[in-house]
């Protein structure tokens, strides 16, 4: 089969990217989404708190997707569910498969990789002990304990404090749970002051900074686990190791893009979003395939995965009609000072429709900072932040006339401490 | 009475010191969202609560819900009992009432996914 656009993955980037293109013109479109429905991972997110940027209202996240969904069906756009991609090829040649077709080829002129991210597991971690029941990831739990409607444990402790953690510790203690702690290995956490205080102050769940689990009990199923405070290398220190019981360890430490097709294709790949490269328009190494959301940099908000993943729709469309210019005029972003790394990674000036909103993370908890932005010694922007973290993205919006006007090849993004 | 909390308007995090003695008074805070935020908690604290509900029939077999109004903190748990009675028949859409003004609270407990018939 051949279509103008094939988008893999039916969560919020997919959505957005393929109501994107459809309102601009591409009429011929196919999501393709594995799970039994369309929304991705907001369906088993029942907490609050989504919507506030795109809608201006909190809404829950099985609300949050169900208002793209309905337009996808609005717009008429077509989608396959149960549908796992196996193969993409630099060609735009997808191989998937689903239980009524079997399996198919697509050829296709435009792709959209929308295939979100996964959670890193104990594997990656290595935590030494045995191999008992009652080890999940804190992704995996809330799947069970909000979708499946199975609980997973009584006695929880939860290591790493990013927001699904503090999600899953709010939500396992009103199931009945005992939420004995949370663990994190940092000196702060990377999720939202709101879930600090409402997921874990509000219920008395004490909050362990430093600390990690270094060891899991148990054989059939989990008895305990052994923490131990980190010293500021964050390797644990001897005689500190306290034993705490429990039956359920859930672990929240990170999540990685799911790259393996974008790899496949020979997609170029930035090490430390582990993500593709992307330029203006969300375009990747690969001329008309496209990437947005989490698949291509871990994003705090579905808000601006769906921003982004609209700039990956009408990028899509533009390359379909033949409206992309292919100008030699580019130059690169670059990270410095204090900016781990900042998306997109390459613009055409021309391409740009209004302006680009950069992203970005920085690499540490700072205080007092200046966020600038230069080409060569000019700088092109200047904000004042008073607590930046590498919890909470950054974003600097760069108006197409700036952006037309930037000599070098090179814009700078960094952080400059104020004095004070 | 002094009390520490966190505020959580902004990344901030501004840690508040709240001393009651008649009057509430508030300090460390960087801006008047936090004096309000502090005072808030005090005298009457609110929250969302979302949980979810049994299906009977349906393509799955939990609905998520939500309180459609906050409710005050201290009646979270009581909330709880009172959803974790109920069992629902397939279809729901988004915005359904499942318990109407739970405990008396004011909030509905309405539905936020949309549940079809299994078939």
């Amino acid at each position: 089969m051949e279509r103008d656009l094939v988008i893999i993955g039916g969560g919020p980037a997919g959505l957005a990217a393929a109501i994107e293109a459809k309102k601009n013109g591409i009429d011929d479109i196919l999501i393709l989404e594995r799970d039994k429905r369309l929304g991705g991972i907001l369906q088993q997110c029942i907490h609050n708190g989504f919507g506030l940027h795109v809608f201006k209202e909190q809404l829950t996240g099985p609300e949050y997707a169900q208002r793209f969904i309905d337009e996808v069906e609005k717009l008429g756009i077509e989608y396959k569910l149960e549908s796992m991609v196996l193969h993409l090829g630099e060609d735009k040649k997808i191989i998937a498969l689903n239980p009524k077709d079997g399996l198919f080829e697509i050829e296709a002129k435009a792709v959209v990789l929308a295939m979100g991210c996964r959670e890193r597991t104990r594997g990656a971690l290595n935590i030494p002990g045995s191999r008992p029941a009652g080890v999940f990831t804190a992704g995996a739990a809330q799947r069970f304990v909000n979708m499946e409607g199975y609980m997973v444990g009584k006695k929880v402790v939860i290591l790493g404090s990013g927001d699904i953690g503090l999600i899953m510790a709010r939500r396992m203690t009103l199931e009945g749970a005992e939420v004995k702690m949370v663990v994190e290995l940092m000196p702060y956490s990377t999720g939202l002051k709101r879930n600090i205080v409402q997921c874990l102050e509000d219920f008395d769940i004490p909050l362990l900074f430093n600390h990690t689990v270094t060891k899991i009990h148990g054989k059939e199923r989990v008895e305990g686990v052994t923490i131990a405070k980190v010293d500021d290398k964050r390797q644990p220190i001897e005689g500190t190791e306290l034993f705490v019981e429990c039956d359920t360890l859930l672990l929240s430490v990170g999540l990685i893009p799911e790259n393996e097709l974008t790899r496949e294709a020979k997609i170029e790949i930035n090490p430390v979003t582990n993500g593709a490269y992307v330029n203006e328009l969300m375009e990747t190494s690969i001329e008309g395939i496209f990437a947005c959301g989490n698949v291509v940099h871990v994003h705090d908000l579905v808000d601006f995965v769906t921003q982004e993943s609209f700039l990956a729709g009408y990028g899509a469309a533009k390359y379909i009609k033949g409206e992309k210019s292919n100008s030699a005029n580019k130059f690169k972003t670059k990270g410095l000072n204090g900016i781990r790394y900042v998306v997109p990674n390459i613009i055409h000036p021309e391409n740009v429709k209004d302006a680009v909103n950069f992203y970005m993370r920085v690499s540490d908890v700072y205080h007092n900072v200046n966020l600038i932005v230069k080409d060569g010694d000019k700088v092109l922007y200047k904000s004042r932040k008073n607590h930046v973290s590498p919890g909470e993205m950054e974003n600097v919006k760069l108006s197409k006339d700036i952006l037309q006007k930037v000599e070098g090849d090179e814009l700078v993004f960094e952080l400059e401490e104020v004095a004070i | 009475m002094i009390k520490n909390m966190t505020c959580i308007n902004c990344p901030l995090g501004c840690q508040l010191k709240v001393e009651v003695d008649g009057e509430i008074k508030v300090s460390g805070n960087k801006c008047k969202r936090g004096e309000e935020y502090a005072k808030n908690e005090i005298t009457n604290p609110l929250r969302i609560i979302t949980t979810t509900v049994k299906v009977e029939g349906g393509d799955r077999p939990l609905l998520s819900v939500k309180t459609d109004k906050e409710i005050p903190k201290s009646k979270i748990f009581d909330i709880m009992k009172e959803i974790n009675k109920v069992k629902i028949n397939a279809p729901v859409e988004i915005g359904d009432i499942i318990i109407e003004n739970v405990l008396g609270t004011g909030a509905n407990i309405v539905a936020t996914s949309k549940i079809q018939r299994a078939d």
